[in-house]
């Protein structure tokens, strides 16, 4: 029986669901708590802290021997800035941990905190990045010359040709306000200390528990191999629990200096102030255009708000540096011109979230090409069709090489689905009657597992991408698997199950996966940046392999055959074209207990692979099909479809649960979710009540639909899924808002498409609207 | 340090004496002092609905809930839903049609539909999906949960006709 495309149930679901989950803050109720106590301002200088006299209560001063987190990228261009994990002199953002109270309980830790008096010298704060651009602009950090701390520059030669050769220049100003990534689990740490040891334990809800643990040994100067990071159960990350925060450096620094058990879990209000943001981004383009449609060359300037620090270990240049390289999308054009800048500011830092830049960027492809068809009067699907990459590979302006994809087919099948002819039809009789509807389009490409090289190309000091997986079958024949991949939702033990079991001819239910414990598992670089399927998933399928590879060797020399006459299978090895057979269990019991028969193999069944692949591109089209309500500005999403190409799905329920969540979060990003600072630097939207992620009232069903291309460059033929749905929704979405209103010559280009935005909008257009 | 009260509670049919401070929310209570983790935390304001339990059989948001409030009430959380190793015909739903990712804010989906459901076993597909816009996911995007609860709720009208 194969295993591989089957709806299996998650393996991990029974206990999730009967309440048994293992979350941070399940595991420490008898730990000391932590509270934090944070900068009430964006700026300024830290003139004293009063500390009330009967607590457990430290500040910066007290952790100078703390070395700063300052996370490194080899560019010229790149300025590094140091993070201190408590300041001492200065504060540069609202939310910024400024000390530290410990005591029995988190109630009474907060009282304590409540009694911290910070006199704070307070400076004007940056908070507007185009602001923080103006070359009279006071930097953020002393240290650094101006606010830009990454650029990425470059600029081919013919572009200069391609805009005096253009039929038609598109030029728009995208803007994507700030969002965050927002789990419904906060951050948190449990940090234990063994006195017998020495060692320190932090269990903490993460997304990369061994670069964590780098991280702070590096940082408290002590010996890696006296900390012990887990990743127990983690309630959603979407990126943002991959960085290393200083709270975490805090809790261990703690434990050991109090030894004693400490833990700190995290706050609503406090992870919207003070985890990490994303997309905060104004992009500026130039295209130009042939008459016929298609894109000649491509002119951009890109902004990303990088807030107050640069994140570790994929530093402040993720946003824009992904930006710089992958702007081109699915469009296959040669002449690209383009800078692209980080730009500090005293806000909350920012970090990976769900897409990282490519929801701004794939707006902003997807907005122009829509205009300019309008201005060159083809339509919306024709434009695409002509510009889109139909050989490969393919090798974008910047030196990406995308492997076999499905642009084109995937657009098309999405159109037909979608049946544009009959909504047109149904768009004009709306119409009549006052009602807007709109359709929309968005086609991209999602870079997915991608290895070494795509993280070595971006000149990182860190440079992650490889996993490496132990598989061992212990005598029963029962088998684990030892990841440094570190799940957290994404139902990878059971699709790893899945490729193992299809391996070694086993039920899935055999098959225990062990994640998220540096003492247990390789090194390896967690779950981030749709990779762990495809590069977690190689890997497992590689040690796999060799472990039947070993067992086909065993079965052979029992049952007096050649390996490659050894089938495994339903639990069984055997013997092609007859009736000899042996259980797998009976085989791994001989390879440890009579492994003196089998001449040339070491004892056991135990071996590890490694895999780092170049890389592999998903690609997707999106269609949205929206009523506008033109008098409260109200979008209502009708219809939603997806046709969606990541080759090979090891499970099919789980790729279409990755698709919806991430569409509902590219939904969230087109019409609701946005921080708000006031000018001063205060966060005006620090709870789920002004910060709006949406119901189930406001996702529509997602239709998907699948292509299948499979890439020489994914051993495991699966890429990469994980946000394909959170990259291409907000621009289908906008399009289609744009489609309805037409009639009033309406473009948007500022994500999110609030109410207030359209009604805005509407009013410049001269129709009357609620105010 | 505010005075503590005794208070007993009746959690899942097992009774529980405990000594709180009258300021210690019903969901602190039951993850720290009962020892029941399954009802989670997501926003401690009221928004998500993470933290809902039910108390004399209604959906309540025990973050937003005083423990010595529960004095004298019946409450059940996630852990009480199954009937011993059998999974609740709305836990088995949201397993067979990946109603749940990471599973944090699963507890309080499940307790919310039980209540509904037990107020109201009729209640239509779009009422299903109204009620469960009282909660937050951000791992799902919903469909499969709105799915596994109007397929549950199917179940269990078959299961009280049969
Ligand atoms: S934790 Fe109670 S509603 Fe969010
Ligand atoms: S499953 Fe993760 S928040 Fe709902």
């Amino acid at each position: 029986m194969n295993w591989i495309g089957r709806r299996l149930p998650r393996l991990e679901d029974p206990a999730l669901l009967k309440g048994g989950g293992s979350y941070v803050a399940d595991r420490a109720s008898k730990a000391a708590a932590v509270c934090f106590v944070r900068s009430p301002v964006a700026r300024g200088t830290i003139v004293d802290i009063e500390i009330p006299s009967d607590g457990i209560i430290f500040t910066g001063r007290d952790l100078v021997d703390v070395k700063p987190i300052r996370p490194i990228l080899h560019r010229p261009d790149y300025v590094a800035i140091g993070q201190p994990v408590l300041p001492v002199d200065r504060v540069s953002f609202c939310g910024q941990a400024i000390a530290v109270v410990v005591a029995d309980d988190p109630a009474l830790a907060e009282d304590v905190a409540e009694q911290v008096f910070v006199d704070i010298d307070v400076a004007d704060a940056i908070i507007d990045f185009e602001a923080a651009l103006a070359l009279d602009a006071t930097p953020v950090h002393p240290d650094a010359a101006s606010n830009v701390l990454v650029e990425g520059r470059m600029r081919t030669q013919g572009l200069d040709k391609a805009f005096a050769d253009a039929a038609e220049i598109v030029t728009l100003d995208v803007r994507s306000h700030r969002q965050s990534a927002a789990p419904m689990e906060n951050r948190g740490g449990l940090a234990e200390y063994d006195a017998a040891s020495g060692r320190v334990t932090l269990t903490a809800s993460v997304q990369m528990p061994h670069m964590l643990r780098t991280g702070i040994a590096d940082t408290l100067g002590m010996p890696e191999s006296d900390l012990r990071v887990i990743a127990p159960d983690v309630g959603g990350g979407f990126g943002q629990k991959m960085s290393l925060f200083p709270e975490y450096v805090v809790l261990v620094w703690l434990a050991r200096k109090l030894k004693r058990s400490v833990a700190w879990i995290e706050d609503r209000r406090e992870n919207l102030l003070a985890s990490a943001h994303g997309r905060d981004q104004a992009f500026s383009l130039r295209g130009a255009f042939a008459g016929d449609g298609r894109l000649l060359g491509l002119d951009a300037d890109l902004r990303s708000n990088i807030g107050a620090f640069s994140c570790y270990p994929v530093t402040c240049g993720v946003e824009p540096l992904m930006a710089f390289a992958e702007l081109p999308g699915p469009y296959d054009f040669a002449e690209y011109g383009v800078r692209s800048r980080g730009v500090t500011t005293n806000t909350c830092m920012m970090a990976p979230y769900r897409g990282v830049s490519r929801p701004t960027l794939t707006f902003s492809m997807e907005r122009m090409m829509d205009v300019a068809a309008k201005r060159l009067g083809i339509d919306a699907a024709e434009i695409r069709r002509r510009n889109l990459i139909k050989t490969f590979p393919h090798r974008s302006p910047t030196g990406l090489v995308y492997d076999e994809g499905s642009y084109l087919q995937a657009m098309e099948v999405a159109l037909d689905a979608a049946d544009l002819p009959a909504f047109r039809e149904r768009q004009a009789a709306m119409r009549e009657r006052g009602q807007y509807l709109g359709v929309g389009l968005s086609v991209f490409s999602e870079r997915t597992g991608y290895g070494t090289p795509a993280y070595a190309a971006r000149g990182m000091e860190i440079v992650p991408g490889y996993e490496i997986v132990d598989c061992s079958m212990d005598p029963s024949g029962d088998v684990v698997l030892r990841i440094g991949s570190s799940p957290h939702g994404q139902g990878l033990k059971t699709s790893l199950a899945q490729l193992v079991s299809d391996e070694l001819g086993i039920e899935p239910q055999r098959i225990r996966i062990i994640s998220g414990d540096t003492d247990a598992t390789p090194y390896g670089w967690g779950t981030f940046a749709s990779r762990s399927m495809v590069i977690a998933g190689g890997a497992s399928k590689l040690a796999a392999g060799k472990v039947a590879v070993k067992l086909k060797t065993i079965a052979a020399t029992l049952m007096e055959t050649s390996p490659d006459n050894i089938e495994l299978k339903d639990g069984w090895a055997r013997v092609s074209h007859s009736n000899q057979a042996m259980e797998i269990g009976a085989l791994a019991r001989a390879a440890y207990h009579q492994s003196h028969r089998f001449k040339g193999l070491l004892p056991g069944l135990h071996e590890s692979a490694v895999y780092d692949p170049g890389g592999t591109f998903s690609n997707a089209c999106h269609v949205a099909m929206v009523e506008v309500d033109i008098e409260t500005g109200g979008v209502r999403i009708e219809r939603f479809l997806v046709a969606e190409d990541a080759g090979v799905l090891i499970n099919p329920m789980i790729v279409d649960g990755q698709i919806t969540g991430g569409v509902a979060q590219g939904i969230a990003n087109a019409l609701f979710e946005e921080i708000v600072y006031d000018d001063t630097g205060n966060l005006l939207t620090a709870s789920f009540a002004d910060y709006l992620p949406p119901t189930a009232a406001e996702i529509p069903e997602i239709e998907i639909m699948h292509m299948e291309t499979v890439s020489p460059e994914s051993v495991t033929k699966a890429k990469g899924v994980g946000e394909g749905g959170a990259i291409g929704a907000p621009a289908a979405i906008v399009n289609a808002i744009c489609d309805a209103l037409s009639p009033f010559g309406i473009e948007l280009f500022e994500l999110p498409a609030t109410p207030q935005r359209i009604r805005e909008a509407l009013r410049r257009a001269g129709v009357a609207t609620y105010a | 340090m505010p005075d503590k009260r005794d208070v007993t509670l009746a959690v899942n049919g097992k009774t529980y004496a405990v000594s709180i401070e009258p300021r210690r929310s019903l969901a602190d209570v039951l993850r720290d002092d009962c020892g029941l983790t399954g009802t989670h935390l997501g926003c401690e304001h009221g928004v998500c609905g993470a933290c809902t339990v039910l108390v004399n059989d209604k959906p309540v948001r025990s973050c937003l809930m005083f423990g010595v409030q529960a004095e004298g009430k019946v409450v059940r959380t996630v852990e009480g839903l199954a009937d011993g190793d059998t999974l609740h015909p709305l836990q088995q739903a949201f397993w067979e049609n990946h109603g749940l990712q990471c599973g944090f804010c699963t507890p309080g989906f499940l307790m919310l539909a039980a209540g509904a459901l037990q107020e109201n076993p009729d209640m239509s597909d779009d009422d299903i999906k109204d009620v469960l816009s009282s909660n937050l996911c951000r791992c799902t995007g919903y469909q499969n949960i709105v799915k596994a609860v109007r397929l549950a709720a199917r179940e269990m009208r078959a299961r009280t006709r049969a």
